[in-house]
């Protein structure tokens, strides 16, 4: 996994290229970064894309029952269904002298079976909606626990620094040493078979809070760094110095002084995150470590179209399709608001 | 009896036995013994075999998987064999090293051989009727997978087994006499399938310079007409011509066609499928995956054959578990049951026939019997599930609302069964849901009770043509091991009424095998109605080859008989 690069933000306000001073001379920094992000075409380009797959995602139980008739999640081998007023099997008997094997019903651009059947003759399009809904859950979920952890452990790390943050960082390292995936599948094997406890607390194998937890986990090294650097630095301000000369508790100087300067950049760092814990809840479902079946998420469908690569290429180009525009929307929208954010940066990648 | 797990659709595989011709079985696919020309014009050439994987240890007192199996009768020799030809004589025992097949003596316990003379191994030494005694202690000595299941019955035998780490000595139940050319066995009872199980690999003779350890990748020498050049597991395995082979008897040992053998592995079963379309190999081991079979039906109809095996796949249901632990919850699975939609999964009609009972078509003591279908009658056909049926007997068991979880395996034909069997518990009543193991891990985690397993599912294929191969050694008493990895009855089923028929059965048999069978298929309707298990579907084989091979031969036991292929 890539290394994110990410500066420190100063606590002043910084003109963006094709700005003046005077324009943002005494304006709230957060109405200037969602004023920038606004004139940002293509930024928000991703943004309305992204909220319209959130949107599809979310709309999937609508699809299912009121548009396809259908049951995402039931097998229906042996079912029919109506194509331009003719009733028509869901799997189809191979043609040719022998006969062998079932093909789904491809591709009916119509309501029902739009993009065609599963080998399980299930509706591949509400299959791709709740998918959506699944992957999306678990990588927005998984983003903002991740975030949460590492900003807390960032905050604590940096700020206190000496043994507190000799310790964190160590442990970071330790998880850092782990490749990403070899890290997460070790852990969803553990877990997919005995589920989790942690005191009263008890996560079924099946649930989405395993992948959800597990992603969450590999991650944190990846956002605790950049965050523990950016308090590094803030901690040496006058700011800070000036609350500590006054009495000010840590905890206050913690929350109120420096936390509203490093969540420009864990807001920055939020959407590559989503785009990063989307594609790995993808790469485990595939591999069968991931969302479990009967649930769908793109990972799990694609796997299911491996199957049909040769007849039904459909089944895994939809979810495919999905997976690509997810993240390269959440790629153009985390540019977007570290521009918004941080001007500087912008000038750097132009320059 | 093994299992061995593959990936794809097919899942399970022991070597099989005929017993009815192969075009039997239903469904319109055909099988394809069109061995209409003898070798003899067609000798020479290579013939390339594809395998997605290696088939494991090379020492034939281990191997137990039908890939390697297949090779080993082309390299050695047992006492019998089961007769080298495709159809239904592929399944008739007849002597091979064995001058004749003897009559047992001394109430079936006494077996007594005479052995042909002048035999050399493919090492150049000769074979000796005493061969046979290190034979079968060298495979106690290296703790054989089958010395307790299938030659514990020879005297000495459980010594053997009770200090395994003692040179098994079986002097008092083989008794070897190289001067006069007899071997003589001596069992501790009757068993009426000793002579199918002289016949498998572990009992095939090598010759008493063999290491007595597991031979791993290497080779033994054998007496066959072929024998190994090299074996590279993760590249290939050559046979050559064997020098010193002379025929003897063609029904047990005939020479092959080809000059040399090679199968090679690690391909995806995909590309070995693109390899044999182009003519670059000749044959692939696996089961082709689902979407290339609309391109083999049509456009390599003729290179494409498919068989009914003597196997079953089934849903086993614990019966010391709930809800399971009730008759009626059990029954309620078999009515509800669409048969028919599992078919689909395992390819459809040309590829599965259902089925509701043990016993396979085609089998020793089997008569068609299924209860649990809309309009039973006597044809024993399965023609629809009953659902109102199933619904009744789930209200009247009480079970409803349960928690079950289903146990199946991580491919596709797997995770579709267990998909399936989700929606018909759910919509049974239950609060089903189903966990997905990969194939070899779910085979042990579903035998062993202490997993509380309530419903999985697994497949069986036959060792050898006899009904306790299936019944006995699924469903008996003696099969169920509490806690054991190894414990073939998956239900945990043992009724001592269906026990003491089956102890019957099996006694009969060693002098009235037709007397025997017919008990058999009474039992089988015993269990059947018991339903520890709900039957699924007795599958199909498919064999691709390529465009060249011809005289193409298939047997239950041994499958596609390479050795009667030609490439030229």
């Amino acid at each position: 996994m890539a290394e994110f690069a990410f500066e420190p933000i100063e606590p002043e306000t910084e003109a963006a290229p094709g700005e003046t001073r005077e324009e943002i001379s005494g304006k709230n920094p957060w109405l200037l970064a969602a004023r920038r992000l606004w004139r940002n075409k293509i930024a928000m380009a991703a943004l309305v894309l992204f909220l319209l797959i959130v949107a599809v995602s979310l709309v999937a139980p609508i699809y299912a029952h009121h548009v396809a008739h259908t049951e995402a999640f039931s097998s229906n081998l042996s079912g029919t269904t109506v194509i331009n007023g003719k009733e028509v099997p869901i799997l189809q008997q191979g043609g040719g002298v022998l006969h062998l094997g079932e093909i789904p019903i491809g591709p009916t651009w119509h309501a029902n079976y739009f993009l065609g059947a599963d080998n399980q003759g299930r509706d591949v399009m509400a299959r791709v909606l709740y998918g959506g809904k699944s992957s999306l859950l678990i990588g927005l979920g998984s983003a903002a626990i991740c975030c949460l952890i590492a900003l807390v452990l960032g905050l604590v790390s940096g700020y206190f620094s000496g043994v507190t943050d000799s310790l964190l960082s160590r442990l970071m390292d330790l998880i850092w040493a782990f490749p990403v995936y070899l890290l997460a599948i070790s852990l969803a094997t553990v877990l997919l078979t005995q589920g989790l406890k942690i005191g009263p607390f008890n996560v079924d194998p099946a649930s989405l809070w395993i992948p959800t937890l597990i992603i969450a986990f590999v991650y944190v090294p990846y956002v605790f760094r950049p965050v523990r650097g950016h308090v590094l630095s803030i901690r040496e301000k006058e700011f800070v110095e000036s609350g500590v000369a006054q009495g000010y508790s840590n905890w206050r100087i913690v929350f109120s002084e420096i936390l509203p300067n490093v969540a420009p950049a864990v807001i920055v760092l939020f959407p590559l995150m989503v785009s990063y814990t989307v594609l790995t809840e993808s790469a485990l479902s595939f591999l069968g470590i991931g969302v479990q079946p009967p649930k769908a998420s793109w990972g799990t469908i694609i796997d299911d179209g491996q199957a049909l690569l040769y007849t039904r290429p459909m089944v895994a180009i939809a979810p495919g399709i999905m997976i690509v525009l997810t993240v390269l929307a959440l790629n153009i929208l985390g540019d977007g608001v570290r521009d918004a954010l941080d001007p500087r940066a912008k000038l750097r990648i132009e320059g | 009896m093994t299992t061995l797990r593959k990936p794809a659709a097919f899942v399970g595989i022991a070597a099989g036995l005929v017993l009815l011709a192969t075009g039997c079985g239903g469904g319109g696919s055909s099988s394809n013994n069109n061995a209409s020309s003898t070798g003899g014009n067609h000798t020479g050439g290579t013939m390339v075999l594809l395998a997605n994987a290696n088939p494991g240890d090379a020492d034939p007192a281990i191997n137990y998987t039908l890939q390697l199996w297949q090779l080993f009768i082309l390299t050695n020799d047992g006492l019998v064999a089961f007769k080298r030809v495709g159809g239904a004589e592929g399944g008739q025992i007849v002597p091979d090293l064995a001058v004749s097949i003897p009559k047992p003596t001394d109430g079936g316990k006494t077996y007594t051989f005479q052995i042909r003379k002048g035999i050399k191994y493919s090492d150049g030494t000769t074979m000796k009727p005493s061969d046979f005694k290190f034979t079968f202690e060298r495979m106690f000595d290296v703790h054989g997978p089958t010395t307790g299941s299938f030659y514990s019955v020879i005297q000495g035998a459980d010594a053997c087994l009770k200090a395994p780490s003692k040179k098994c000595d079986l002097s008092a139940g083989i008794v070897p006499d190289d001067q006069n050319s007899t071997l003589t066995f001596h069992l501790t009872t009757g068993d009426p399938e000793f002579l199918d199980k002289l016949g498998l690999p572990f009992a095939m003779v090598i010759p008493p310079s063999t290491p007595m350890k597991d031979l791993g990748s290497k080779t033994a020498a054998g007496t066959g007409p072929y024998m190994f050049k090299e074996y590279i597991p993760n590249k290939d395995l050559t046979l050559v011509r064997n020098p010193n082979f002379k025929v003897w008897n063609a029904d047990a040992q005939p020479p092959g066609n080809p000059d040399e053998i090679i199968e090679k592995f690690g391909l995806t079963v995909e590309a070995e499928i693109t390899q044999v379309e182009n003519g670059q190999a000749d044959w692939v081991f696996d089961q082709p995956p689902a979407d290339r079979l609309p391109e083999m039906s049509t456009k390599y109809a003729s290179q494409t054959h498919v068989n009914p095996l003597t196997a079953v796949w089934y849903v086993a249901m614990n019966v010391n578990e709930a809800p399971f632990d009730n008759l009626k919850a059990r029954q309620a699975v078999n009515y509800a049951m669409d048969r028919n939609s599992l078919v689909k999964i395992q390819g459809g009609p040309q590829l599965a026939v259902p089925t509701c009972q043990v016993l396979p078509p085609n089998f020793p003591g089997y008569k068609p019997y299924c209860p649990y279908t809309t309009s039973p009658d006597s044809s024993g056909k399965w023609k629809g599930p009953d659902t109102a049926k199933a619904q009744q007997l789930v209200d009247a068991s009480g079970t409803k609302g349960q928690k079950v979880t289903f146990i199946t395996t991580t491919d596709e034909v797997g995770k579709s069964i267990g998909n399936y069997m989700v929606g018909l518990l759910n919509s049974l009543g239950y609060k089903a849901s189903f966990k997905a193991l990969g194939g070899g891990p779910q085979y042990e985690y579903i035998q062993n009770s202490s997993n509380h397993v309530q419903i999985s599912y697994s497949s069986w294929y036959q060792d050898y043509p006899a009904a306790s191969d299936f019944l006995n050694v699924l469903l008996g008493c003696g099969s169920f091991t509490p806690n054991s990895n190894a414990s073939p009855n998956i239900s945990g089923f043992c009724d001592k009424k269906i026990q003491a028929d089956m102890d019957k059965a099996l006694a009969t048999g060693v002098t009235d095998p037709t007397a025997a069978n017919v008990q058999w298929a009474q039992i089988d309707k015993e269990v059947t109605d018991q339903a520890p298990w709900a039957a699924m579907f007795n599958p199909k084989l498919i064999d691709f080859v390529s465009k060249r091979v011809g005289g193409y031969q298939f047997s239950l036991q041994w499958y596609f008989l390479y050795d009667q292929a030609w490439v030229k």
